[in-house]
């Protein structure tokens, strides 16, 4: 019978910065960016692989960050809503959220904004139905969608055009 | 190593069933093995015009596969799952072996011949995947065995198939769906598979509905009676997704439009086909 493993170290990046950790094998990627990383603009909506409010990009491809353990994610960059600023510098992403009115509450936007971003990072042009199916993984309880695609959109031109 | 863990251990591939059943504690293993940073085993390969996926090919590898998108059915059902962030981990191999009833790749692939590859200390085996699948979630794998590969026939020339699943949202199982895929000759249909899901304990192969097309040629009334037999095959459940009349109603709709879409395509009519959800 194999042992039972105790804590595992793992070595991964987040928002561009190494990061060596030992984690429980049973700890999530959420309790892992929230708790150990302290990086708390990573939220826990549902807890059930539903609402996207836990979004990161892994490999810059958009995950669900509590239905992930913290121990596959070693080798691998991760990004989190912290690490679309740089330099002080809202993402245009994010800016666009600000001007478009693509938020009420907040708490659903981080995971919305690394949605858009594999969006954005894929497909320089996306279509409104594109558009939609990208974030039909990212639940909005204050039902702004009308202004959240409005943002998805407004992010897109600005990135062409920088 | 699953031998000597014994029945209780369970494999992680996509994670994205298993880990939501372990926070609700339906599932309690009593060790994960995670089969994610075993190399080699996420692949398309085409081959005697028929597709060989690895088990652990994600949904989004499958949706974004210029090979898979050559049987159109495939890209319905892989384009459909859940949301982007589902699509980006969850597995075909990992779908089959979940056997979840609501499950999109059985339903899909039902209508296909597939045949599933299984792995286990006593060398591979072969398993059509109308065997494969015993119940709801349970399937012919010993505890010591694993899915390797989803091996997919190629459809014969003439042949169209769509998959149509409607859900209350995208992340969610849906309520009902249906694959078809028929084989035609002109007007005629020369073949005609027909799969429910979501409306039995595990996918059903809607045999009546199947022979009221076959040979037939396909008009209104071919159409409607198929659309009958497919009501009368479904056996839902009442849930919190929708009453049993309401899918039993929803899935004969499903079925008539997916057979309308399955002629366009054995047309040749390139036809862009999703799941439905508001």
């Amino acid at each position: 019978m194999p042992e039972i493993i105790g804590k595992v170290p793992i070595k991964l990046k987040v928002n561009g910065k190494p990061i060596s950790v030992t984690v429980e094998p049973r700890m999530l990627l959420v309790e892992l960016l929230r708790e150990e990383l302290d990086l708390t603009g990573t939220h826990v909506g549902c807890d059930t692989t539903y609402c996207g409010a836990c979004t990161v990009l892994m490999n810059g491809a958009a995950v669900k960050s509590c239905t992930m353990f913290a121990v596959q994610t070693d080798g691998t960059e991760i990004t989190t809503v912290e690490g679309l600023e740089k330099d002080g510098q809202l993402h245009a992403i994010q800016k666009a959220f600000g001007d478009s009115y693509g938020l009420q509450c907040g708490y659903c936007t981080p995971g919305l904004m690394l949605s858009a971003l594999q969006l954005l990072s894929r497909n320089k042009q996306p279509s409104e139905k594109e558009i939609r199916k990208a974030i039909a993984g990212n639940t909005c309880r204050c039902t702004g969608y009308q202004n959240i695609f409005k943002a998805i959109q407004l992010a897109a031109q600005n990135m062409k055009r920088a | 190593m699953l031998s000597e863990l014994g029945d209780d251990a369970k494999l992680l591939a996509g994670g994205q069933s298993l880990i939501p059943l372990m926070k609700l504690r339906f599932a309690n293993p009593s060790h994960l093995v995670d089969l994610n940073f075993i190399s080699a085993t996420s692949y398309i390969k085409e081959e005697n015009g028929g597709l060989r996926f690895g088990a652990l090919t994600r949904h989004a590898e499958i949706e974004a596969s210029p090979a898979a998108a050559t049987i159109p059915i495939l890209h319905d059902c892989a384009a459909g799952i859940a949301d982007v962030q589902v699509r980006n981990r969850g597995t075909i191999g990992g779908s089959l072996a979940e056997a979840d009833p609501s499950g999109d790749w059985a339903t899909v692939l039902m209508t296909l011949q597939t045949e599933v590859r299984c792995l286990g200390t006593n060398g591979s085996r072969t398993v059509p995947l109308a065997d494969f699948i015993k119940d709801a979630y349970t399937t012919v794998l010993a505890y010591d065995e694993l899915v390797s590969e989803v091996e997919v026939k190629a459809p014969p020339k003439g042949s169209g198939g769509a998959y149509l699943a409607f859900k209350r949202s995208a992340p969610v199982y849906p309520t009902a769906s249906a694959a078809v895929q028929l084989t035609m000759d002109g007007d005629v249909c020369k073949d005609a598979a027909i799969t429910l899901g979501c409306v039995g304990l595990t996918a059903i192969k809607a045999k009546a509905a199947e022979a009221a097309l076959r040979g037939q040629r396909i008009n209104d009334k071919a159409i409607t009676s198929a659309m009958e037999a497919a009501r009368a095959a479904a056996d839902p459940q009442s849930d919190m997704r929708g009453s049993a009349d309401y899918k039993r109603t929803l899935v004969g709709a499903l079925v008539k439009r997916a057979i309308d879409l399955a002629i366009r395509r054995a047309r040749g009519e390139q036809v862009e086909v999703s799941h439905i959800y508001a």
